[in-house]
């Protein structure tokens, strides 16, 4: 059975149908990876998972329950934790502040906070400091260790290499291989590179729609059907 | 310039402002006892402003809700205080500084729960069905505040209601001959207290935190596990008790109160609320104390201009920085 499944997830925005007819089944463990180009509705889809829009018709199943009207609230303590594409950093907190705010107790597990500090050395120099002061890649850094700083489920993560440096792209990568030992990831993302080392599976989304599900290796072989689903061109 | 401006930061920004108007008041009233009297004055009733507006900011920081209806708060808290008072009125009359403030400490704690019981209601019943739709709030807040100036009128009566106050804090305290009003003094120190355990709760715990990083971004806070709109209500509660608190000093301080208590004091909330920034309680505190001193100087150099003036601060404010003076992080 798998983790996660969407079936003819349909969603629009206002009156505009973004998603036509999405299904996917995420199974558990390691990172699936949802590649599609600009404006394909990747973003729609995490924020349908995560209840934040509200596919209509359609379905979100977790394990085996239905979580498409669920509050964002309660599917997060579901044990889903959510990166969106502009990371939802608070500028206005420190960067302990925004961790213990991912927290569902307000205290920290000694061991993962070690883990944290190892993954992301930066984050534990900029301790006190407000995260509007951070740069770019430190407040993803900061995004992605809230999502890991308790034990999860699944972990959506929207194009978190965006605008990062490749050293810092690198260093994200190695992070998520780590995670995804314990925990499954769901993917977004351009950076077919990026993507590409990490997924074991992976599905394209083109104009609403799953356009292809497969396994990454298959895909990374074929690149007239790179070509035809993530091409600017096409 | 740019050097004038580095050294504006580095003494504290627009903390400085309230300094500055009084600095350029002091030079343009001359009189130094009036200034000192008048700065007392400005500081008490910003305090006042700052207890009715602080809620308002942080109601619309957190749940992007107008509520129009927020200084019918004001009212109550001041109407209800004026009841109480007068109930008590042989107590305040007595000799004992005890039981005069013992019925002081019930009017206003009778003003905060009748504010946080109406702002429970307020909330539930009128402004929960029209989240996220601007219009329909404002429409329907404004006219809750029509009805309740009805209310106050039905049982309280169109005319003028007289505030007593304890003994102890009528009169003034003479200072060479500078002359500072009691009570103005207690209003400045309370409102302080008020502001300090506000900063406290938003900054030292765990629902503070999350009332700050709600007013940033209120769907992250959800996508983290917690019921924000929860929250809210216990905000658009405490937001309307501090109201009914500040109408019910407000009340002491003017001894003379009407229904239109309420509409008067909205706009001056409002003006506040934006010129400190919407969603920060130290930018309302700044706003506030801006407001109230500048109300009452130019009130003493060119009394035609005191409704105006406000309103040219804000402008002011508002082409020099848009978003008001310290608004939360966005
Ligand atoms: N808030 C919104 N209002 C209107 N249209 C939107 C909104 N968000 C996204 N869209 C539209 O929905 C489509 C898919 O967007 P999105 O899911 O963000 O794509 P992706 O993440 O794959 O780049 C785009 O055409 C975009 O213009
Ligand atoms: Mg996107």
């Amino acid at each position: 059975m798998s983790l996660l499944s969407l079936s003819a997830m349909k969603t629009s925005i206002g009156q505009y149908a973004v998603l036509h007819d999405v299904t996917l089944e995420v199974p558990e463990g390691g990172v699936f990876v949802l590649l599609g180009r600009n404006g394909a509705g990747k973003t729609t889809t995490l924020r349908s998972i995560m209840g934040l829009w509200r596919p209509s018709p359609g379905s979100v199943r977790f394990r085996d329950r239905d979580i498409t009207t669920m509050h964002t609230a309660d599917i997060a303590r579901l044990g889903f934790a959510y990166v969106p594409e502009n990371m939802g950093v608070f500028g206005g907190l420190t960067v302990e502040e925004n961790l213990i705010l991912a927290t569902s107790k307000g205290k920290f597990d000694p061991v993962r906070l070690k883990r944290v500090y190892a993954l992301f050395p930066a984050l534990e120099k900029f301790w006190t400091k407000q995260a509007w002061a951070l740069s770019g890649g430190q407040k993803q850094m900061l995004a992605v260790a809230r999502s890991i700083i308790e034990p999860r489920e699944l972990i959506l993560i929207d194009e978190p290499t965006k605008g990062l440096a490749p050293s810092i792209i690198d260093a994200m990568a190695d992070a998520f291989r780590e995670i995804a030992a314990t925990t499954t990831i769901l993917l977004v993302e351009q950076n077919f590179e990026f993507a590409k080392a990490l997924g074991r599976d992976m599905a394209v989304i083109d104009d609403g729609r799953i356009a292809h599900r497969g396994s990454m290796a298959d895909f990374v072989a074929d690149k007239q059907l790179q070509d035809r689903l993530l091409s600017l061109s096409a | 310039m740019k050097n004038l401006g580095a050294m504006f930061e580095r003494f504290g920004g627009v903390n400085l402002l309230p300094v500055l108007v009084a600095i350029v008041a002091f030079v343009l009233i001359g009189a130094p006892s009036s200034w000192v009297t008048l700065t007392i004055a400005g500081l008490a009733m910003g305090m006042m402003i700052f207890l009715m507006a602080s809620g308002l900011s942080l109601i619309f920081g957190l749940m992007d809700v107008l509520n129009f209806g927020h200084s019918a708060f004001v009212s109550f808290g001041a109407f209800v205080a004026a009841s109480v008072l007068a109930f008590f009125g042989a107590w305040l009359g007595g000799d004992s500084v005890f039981l005069s403030g013992l019925a002081l400490f019930l009017a206003i704690a009778a003003a905060i729960v009748v504010g946080l019981l109406g702002g429970w209601f307020f909330e539930r019943v009128i402004v929960k069905p029209v989240y996220k739709d601007h219009l329909r709030q404002i429409l329907i807040t404004m006219g809750a505040l029509i009805v309740a100036e009805q209310i106050i009128l039905a049982i309280w009566g169109g005319t003028p209601t007289s505030v007593p106050r304890p003994a102890f804090l009528e009169g003034a305290w003479i200072v060479g001959d500078v002359s500072v009003e009691v009570y103005r003094v207690f209003a400045f120190a309370l409102g302080l207290a008020v502001y300090a355990a506000l900063a406290l709760i938003l900054n030292r715990t765990r629902i503070g935190l999350l009332i700050r990083a709600g007013v940033e971004n209120r769907e992250m806070v959800e996508a983290l596990g917690f019921r924000v709109d929860r929250l809210f209500v216990a905000v658009f509660m405490v937001g309307s008790a501090l109201a009914a608190m500040g109408g019910a000093m407000w009340a002491g301080y003017q001894t003379l109160i009407s229904p239109a208590l309420g509409a008067e004091m909205m706009i001056v909330v409002f003006i506040v609320v934006i010129i400190g920034g919407l969603g920060s309680i130290e930018g309302t505190l700044l706003g506030a104390l801006l407001v109230g001193l500048l109300g009452n100087y130019v009130g003493f150099l060119a009394p035609k201009m005191a409704l105006a003036s406000n309103m040219i601060l804000m402008m002011a404010i508002l082409m020099w920085r848009p978003s008001g003076l310290r608004p939360a992080i966005k």
